[in-house]
């Protein structure tokens, strides 16, 4: 009898979609993830009020007074601030990560299609940017030229690009030589077409969890950046509370541990999810 | 023989990439609107034009910049770093005064995370169920997250403020005198939070790594002949699989080594480590270029450096990487 | 009539699958002698090689293990045998080679250091004297230069070579038993013809039993002194390879044999058309039912073969599992 018949084929989405949803540590990030940018989004809303507005007496414990989080140095309401900076993070997170996979791709694309001399150029400048100290870097950066979050967001995206472009061009190497680009270019299909609409899409897998993961990472440089002082001063951002507060740790730990939980569970969250994507569209792993 | 060719061909690389950086850096900091005479002049209460001219010409401000570039190239290369007007010392006294501090700090976090990493990875790829495994998996999810000067805070709290076990910043205890023996004890122990705090996001990366290539490894066909030989337990594991699982570690060591000095500097500025770290904070915010640009370029080296030893353990475990070039 | 080097007795091996313990070989039961080569016959999946890796106490951890039956080598029973026993035995007196030689040698050692191990492991013997035992062995396994060979690292080496390899380090230290799983398979066809003329020459001189296992009809007919023909987990057919070739007492066995033209060539005069046995292999979960597994496929079957798993019968030193054995 045959009782092999292979089930009804998924298309690939549906079928990384299930495994996702299988995994429930990546699950349980997404809601987290969502809960946070609800915050961001709606925060502001819901809890109006200037977060650089003096409130309080300072160093109220939380719970006290009617506020959640309690205040801080100046007499500021913590649980405004982290609120509002939720917004600056995400923001700067995801800008960060757009502008490095932009360069990212791009770099590695070219150098994985054309090969030869291309492929050395950029590969050297690949490395040259690798070797640069991240983090001074930036600060550097930042300090010269303003520390606004657009300038933030760009001194991080400078600095991260490499770790995209060196998946982006192993990927286009490795396509390049499968079957149905040959086939493609055999029929006559064009360059450029070919790079955007046969190999990229297919290379799109490990470059969307690398994205994720670097959504993770610029929130974590930004954080830096603040608390070293090196941010926008009328913006409220979490990696700042940290590093105003710091001084004050004997008295008012919550000042500082509690904006670094805010970080920690954002980034964790985004770890999860990008650990599920990477399950979900990692065909090696598929194939347990 | 074949051995010496390659590093020289490596150093010679590095020092192409290091005039590279040098050049992006001068390049950088002439850039940016405002300069040294800004600073100066700030400093003095203000100056008029005339002043502020003077000033440019002392400090060859006035020059071209690809004369100013070349100039300071030629300097660098005879080991002159320029000088700092900020801290009234040159820089290469002010960074080699510090350098040893940020490096002691880099070297042991990196070491100690790469060694604890391999021996946690492969254990808990021998033990699947045990309670390593789960260490593992969680420690490297938390690892990753948190911010890595938040986890120095935190640790200062518990370990130094609300329990004072360890010291609460600075590298060693001036009040502390006696043989080298007595003091390096001393250094240690206000290293213990500084490198646990720097180590533990690698540790998280390496041992998860390792874990992940140690049961990739066991399931190799040749780690099945090596069971079908008979050989020990032991052997397997540790002379036909470690020595196989290893290279992609060491590769991702080699590549963190610009990602710890940022930690670093995170860290020594959350413990007042007297490092490279707390300069470069300060010389940014003061417009010191000599200083940033020297601070730079040393960072720069010592990943360079960094990158340069790890290719070397590579060529040393992996006949294959030998081949290449 | 001497006792057999290797004695499988009712061996049922499970491999614990999603739907639970499987059992992935059912019943089997088959001698070795010394200084024979038999040759385990059969389809892809039909647990040829999982006879093999029982033997040597290598299933895959947690996931095969032996259900019941007893694997008796030289009166031990190897199946109740604890690690310690086995890893005296494993490379020493039963060695065994896989298919993928590309894969299954150290690429961080060198060969010579790879075949020096198990001299040192089993025979006691110091470096230096396992150095140059390996290089006396690369010679015996024909690769020329072995002197300077010998200190080379496997992606230094072709497929062809690294099997030779793999012989030198399986009859290092003069084993009763060697287990060759599809040696070839991975090679190109003149190497294979290469590889089998050596494990058959080796096998001579030394004296060592051979189990090749494969799928390969013509190396069977022209290496083996008896086989062994496996369906779906259970023994169809064994013999002497000459009379089982000339007359099959199996329906499967048929098949297989009409399938390969020039072994009919050889021993007969007709030359009837290629024919193929239609089917499929059945799936993992029927392994165990009791019924004739090649039902499906046979020309022959009837509600018996359905029904109820044929035993074993005789027919001199030949035996099939087959309802109508006796009317082949």
């Amino acid at each position: 009898m045959m009782n092999d018949i292979p089930p009804k084929a998924r298309s690939p989405f549906s079928e990384a979609f299930e495994m996702f949803r299988r995994n429930h540590a990546a699950v349980i990030g997404l809601v987290m993830l969502t809960f946070i940018i609800g915050i961001a989004i709606f925060g502001p809303m819901i809890y109006p009020g200037d977060p650089f507005e003096m409130v309080w007496i300072p160093f109220t414990p939380p719970g006290q007074e009617g506020y959640l989080m309690g205040t801080d140095y100046l007499g500021r309401d913590l649980l405004s601030m982290l609120i509002h900076g939720a917004k600056v993070s995400l923001t700067v997170g995801i800008s960060a990560a757009i502008v490095t996979v932009t360069i990212g791709i791009t770099v590695g694309a070219l150098a994985g299609f054309y090969r030869g001399w291309v492929e050395e150029v950029l590969m050297r400048l690949t490395e040259f940017f690798q070797v640069l100290p991240t983090l001074l870097f930036s600060m550097v950066i930042v300090a010269l030229f303003g520390a606004t979050l657009p300038m933030i967001t760009l001194a991080i995206g400078l600095v991260s690009w490499p770790a995209v472009a060196r998946i982006t061009r192993a990927e286009f190497m490795r396509i390049r030589e499968l079957e149905y680009v040959t086939a493609a270019r055999a029929g006559g299909v064009k360059n450029a077409r070919l790079i955007f609409s046969v190999i990229l899409p297919n290379a799109l897998p490990p470059i969307i969890v690398q994205a994720a993961l670097m959504v993770g990472s610029a929130i974590l440089f930004e954080a830096g950046l603040s608390f070293l002082g090196l941010t926008d001063p009328n913006v409220a951002s979490w990696g700042q509370i940290i590093g105003s507060n710091r001084e004050y740790i004997l008295d008012a730990s919550y000042t500082v541990t509690v904006p670094g939980v805010a970080i920690f569970v954002t980034v964790l969250a985004i770890s999860l999810v990008g650990d599920g994507l990477n399950d979900a569209l990692n065909p090696k792993l598929r194939q347990r | 023989m074949h051995i010496l060719i390659t590093i020289l061909q490596r150093l010679a690389y590095a020092a192409l990439l290091l005039i590279a950086v040098l050049v992006l850096n001068f390049s950088m900091m002439n850039l940016a609107p405002g300069d040294v005479a800004d600073t100066i002049a700030a400093s003095m209460g203000g100056a008029d034009a005339e002043l502020m001219a003077q000033i440019r010409a002392e400090y060859g401000l006035d020059q071209p910049f690809l004369v100013q570039l070349v100039a300071y190239i030629t300097r660098v290369m005879s080991f002159d770093l320029g000088y700092s007007y900020f801290y009234n010392a040159p820089v290469t006294e002010l960074i080699f005064e510090r350098l040893p501090a940020t490096l002691l700090l880099v070297v042991v976090a990196q070491f100690l995370a790469l060694v604890l990493g391999v021996l946690l990875g492969v254990f808990s790829a021998r033990h699947p169920n045990g309670i390593a495994n789960y260490f593992v998996t969680l420690f490297a999810l938390f690892g990753y997250a948190a911010p890595v000067f938040w986890t120095g805070i935190l640790l200062l709290i518990a370990f130094s403020l609300k329990i004072p076990l360890f010291p609460v910043a600075g590298m060693s205890d001036v009040t502390v005198e006696g043989n080298f023996f007595v003091e390096a004890l001393d250094v240690a122990h206000h290293m213990v939070l500084p490198v646990i705090t720097l180590g533990s996001i690698f540790l998280a990366l390496y041992s998860r790594l390792s874990r992940a290539s140690m049961l990739e490894v066991l399931g190799s066909d040749y780690v099945r002949t090596a069971k079908a030989k008979g050989l020990s337990q032991r052997e397997v594991t540790l002379k036909h699989a470690l020595k196989n699982a290893l290279p992609p570690v060491v590769t991702l060591a080699g590549l963190q080594f610009s990602a710890v000095i940022s930690g670093a500097v995170l860290v020594e500025t959350v413990f007042s480590w007297p490092g490279l770290g707390q300069l470069a904070l300060t010389s940014i915010l003061a417009r010191d270029t000599p200083t940033i640009l020297g601070i730079l370029f040393f960072s720069a080296l010592v990943v360079i450096i960094g990158n340069l030893l790890t290719d070397l353990v590579l060529r040393a475990i992996d006949p294959r990487v030998r081949g290449r070039a | 009539m001497k006792e057999p080097l290797l004695k499988i007795e009712n061996l049922r091996i499970e491999l614990a699958l999603r739907g639970g313990q499987t059992p992935v070989i059912d019943d089997l039961s088959l001698e070795l002698n010394a200084g024979e080569t038999l040759s385990f016959v059969g389809e892809s999946g039909c647990g040829k090689s999982m006879t093999a890796l029982a033997i040597m106490g290598l299933l895959p951890e947690g996931v095969g293990s032996v259900a019941s039956g007893r694997i008796l080598f030289d009166g031990r029973d190897m199946a109740r045998m604890n690690d310690t026993e086995l890893r005296a035995i494993r490379g020493n007196e039963i060695s065994m080679i896989f298919q993928e030689p590309m894969t299954s040698l150290n690429p961080v050692y060198t060969v010579g250091e790879q075949i020096a191990e198990v001299l040192r492991r089993h025979k006691g013997m110091n470096k230096a004297q396992a150095w140059s035992r390996a290089t006396e062995l690369l010679d015996a396994v024909r690769i020329p230069n072995a002197k300077s060979r010998v200190g080379d690292y496997p992606h230094q080496m072709s497929g062809g070579q690294r099997q030779r390899v793999m012989i030198a380090i399986a009859l290092a230290c003069s084993p009763k038993i060697l287990i060759a799983d599809e040696p070839t398979t991975a090679l190109d066809v003149t190497v294979q013809a290469q590889i089998f003329d050596l494990l058959r020459d080796l096998g001579r001189e030394t004296g060592t039993a051979i189990i090749l296992i494969t799928h390969d009809m013509g190396a069977v007919a022209e290496m083996a002194d008896r086989m062994v023909v496996m369906y779906a987990g259970r023994k169809a057919e064994d013999g002497p390879v000459r009379t089982v070739i000339d007359h099959p007492r199996h329906p499967y066995t048929k098949g297989l044999i009409s399938c390969v033209p020039h072994l009919l060539a050889e021993l007969t005069e007709a030359r009837p058309d290629l024919t193929e046995v239609p089917g499929i292999v059945p799936s993992l979960a029927s392994f165990g039912d009791d019924a004739c597994l090649f039902a499906s496929r046979c020309d022959m079957a009837d509600e018996q073969c359905r029904t109820s798993r044929p035993p074993e019968v005789g027919f001199g030193g030949q035996n099939s599992a087959c309802w109508k054995a006796n009317q082949l």
